[in-house]
């Protein structure tokens, strides 16, 4: 289904030549790829390899040093007028942000808030919602990630699946064209992976575009459309899931692989 | 007793043989005699000494609840509220000043907080209350007088109350915004929030858990420390009871009589600070403690229900 999309307008997101360096440690030295609309496009390499960063860079809550890293079309970070780059505010960088999902490996969720008012809080605040239509929204969504019943729970009183599984739905919340998933099922005990990857191959049936870094290769390879092998700040390797999993070129993607599978 | 006790209970009844209460010789703990024994020997010593000492006792209840006093005692209650709302709100803008990316506002925290907290707050009252010498007049453009007008007592208390109070909340705010996880940012970042939002919506109420009880403690001693604005002629609790003693000569008895109402004050606040950190303990634990009241109410019930067992 998305071979058929990714030949009509431009990827969802395009790296040319980013680099991102901390201080004087270089973490990202030069990536260059694309993401095509609807595709779910898998991210794996060792710990340390900039994984995060880069998913960080693409919303922006990292600054890239070099290169050009553009969402849907429009740089990120950045307007550019003539052959000037203008910063952009704060502001605007927010307004941004807001189209863009972004669901994390510690969930991150809002202790002091309900499940139903973690997924609620953005919309109204944000978006300016009336709180009638962003309950109503999340309380689908809830239901739609299998926790109706939890809505009034406190993530403290959730297992780690649950809270991940709210903390998806509160990316939702925000209809993202974009969803970005770093290590979502890491910090979870086996038992409740399953759990966190049967809704994001729901979503992926939906035809939501995602990036997903993951250690679950068995999840790449059954719903990944496209594949990267990052390490030490590169693009090793990148194909379709089947073809890099099965026969990796390089001799680096091997021996990780090697480990992890 | 562990939730496996009466399980164990059981298979040993059901084994056939019946349970034997076990008979020991309990530990003996003799410090706790001594100990109380010297206790009640220097209280007995110290109550006998006030016995006999040059004390006035009857003219306390009468005092206790005379006009002035009672006057002094809300002034006293006013002068707190009103300097820890200063305190807080502006403790809560310079710890956010402070924490900012901005080097100008963080500076011009950190100078606030250097001055006002390196400084004696007695100092400061006295500087706020005698500003008229050095600004005789008191200009704003809209609004001029004369700076001894407006420089009231109560204005010059609250200034120098709220003011010092503040530096003290802004270390207590920033430790608080300190403690919360970087992630909370970063979630409310990804979510589209702006920086002031992901402060006011995600941060701060996180925050509360660890700002409340030190608050709470900053609430009581500035019961306490608004006592040194009798120095500057503000009419509160201890101006009143001093003003009652320089014509009865009831020192110490008057000295009582504050003490008193200070000693009620601070209880009623400690209330409030339990049931203030419990709020605020929401989405931390999964079950909150209980309150006073709540515990009281379990105990009767299991009392009672010992008796029906009984
Ligand atoms: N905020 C930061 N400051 C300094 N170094 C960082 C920061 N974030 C990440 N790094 C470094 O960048 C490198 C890549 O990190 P990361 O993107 O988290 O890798 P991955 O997600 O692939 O494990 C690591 O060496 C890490 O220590
Ligand atoms: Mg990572």
């Amino acid at each position: 289904m998305s071979n058929m999309i990714k030949t009509s307008g431009h990827p969802m997101v395009k790296a040319e030549g980013v680099h991102k360096s901390f201080g004087l440690v270089p973490v990202l030295k030069g990536i260059d790829l694309e993401v095509q609309p609807q595709e779910v496009f898998c991210l794996v390499g060792p710990s340390g390899s900039g994984k995060s960063t880069f998913l960080r860079c693409i919303n922006h809550l990292e600054k890239i040093n070099a290169g050009r890293l553009s969402v849907d079309g429009e740089l990120v970070g950045y307007r550019e007028r003539g052959d000037r780059l203008y910063e952009l505010k704060d502001r605007e960088v927010a307004a941004k942000r807001r189209d863009i999902g972004m669901v994390f490996q510690r969930f991150n969720l809002f202790p002091h808030m309900t499940a139903l008012g973690n997924v609620m809080e953005a919309p109204i605040q944000v978006k300016g919602e009336s709180k009638s239509v962003a309950r109503e929204r999340a309380l689908k969504l809830l239901d739609r990630v299998g926790l109706a019943d939890k809505a009034h729970s406190y993530p403290t009183q959730l297992s780690g699946g649950q809270q991940q599984r709210v903390a998806i739905a509160r990316a939702l919340a925000m209809q993202p064209k974009l969803m970005l998933f770093d290590e979502p099922t890491s910090a979870l005990d086996p038992e409740l992976v399953g759990e966190v990857l049967d809704v994001m191959r729901g979503l992926a049936e939906d035809g939501m575009t995602m990036i997903v870094v993951t250690h679950e290769m068995g999840f790449a390879r059954e719903v990944g459309d496209a594949l990267v092998f990052m390490d030490d700040g590169v693009v090793v390797e990148a194909g379709h899931p089947r073809e890099v999993l099965t026969n990796p070129q390089h001799e680096r993607t091997k021996a990780f692989l090697s480990k992890v599978l | 007793m562990p939730p496996g006790g009466p399980t164990v209970h059981k298979s040993t009844s059901a084994g056939g043989l019946p349970p034997q209460a076990i008979k020991a010789i309990p530990v003996r703990h003799y410090g706790r005699w001594i100990s109380a024994v010297l206790v009640l020997g220097v209280l007995s010593l110290i109550g006998v000494a006030f016995a006999n000492a040059d004390v006035n006792w009857n003219v306390i209840p009468d005092y206790l609840f005379f006009d002035t006093i009672v006057r002094g005692a809300a002034n006293t209650l006013l002068i707190t509220v009103l300097s820890m709302t200063v305190g807080v709100v502006l403790g809560i803008v310079l710890a956010v000043m402070r924490l900012s990316k901005n080097p100008v506002t963080s500076t011009v925290a950190w100078l606030y907080i250097y001055l006002f907290r390196g400084t004696p707050v007695l100092v400061q009252l006295f500087l706020w209350y005698n500003l008229a010498l050095i600004f005789p007049v008191l200009n704003l453009g809209f609004y001029k007088d004369e700076m001894t007008d407006v420089m009231t007592p109560f204005l010059a208390a609250l200034l120098g109350l709220g003011l010092n109070e503040a530096a003290y909340m802004a270390e207590i705010c920033r430790a608080g915004i300190q403690s919360v996880d970087e992630g909370q940012t970063e979630a409310s970042h990804a979510l589209g929030l702006t920086g002031t939002q992901t402060m006011r919506r995600i941060v701060l109420p996180q925050a509360m858990r660890v700002i409340v009880p030190p608050t709470g403690n900053e609430f009581i001693n500035m019961l306490k420390t608004s006592s040194l604005a009798y120095a500057i002629q503000y009419q509160e609790l201890l101006k009143a009871a001093t003003d009652i003693s320089s014509r009865t000569l009831a020192v110490m008895e008057m000295l009582f009589v504050a003490s008193i109402w200070y000693l009620f004050l601070t209880s009623i606040f400690s209330i409030g600070q339990y049931y203030l950190e419990r709020r605020f303990a929401r989405g931390a634990t999964r079950n909150l403690p209980p309150t006073p009241l709540q515990k009281i109410r379990a105990n009767l019930t299991r009392l009672s229900h010992r008796e029906r067992v009984a």
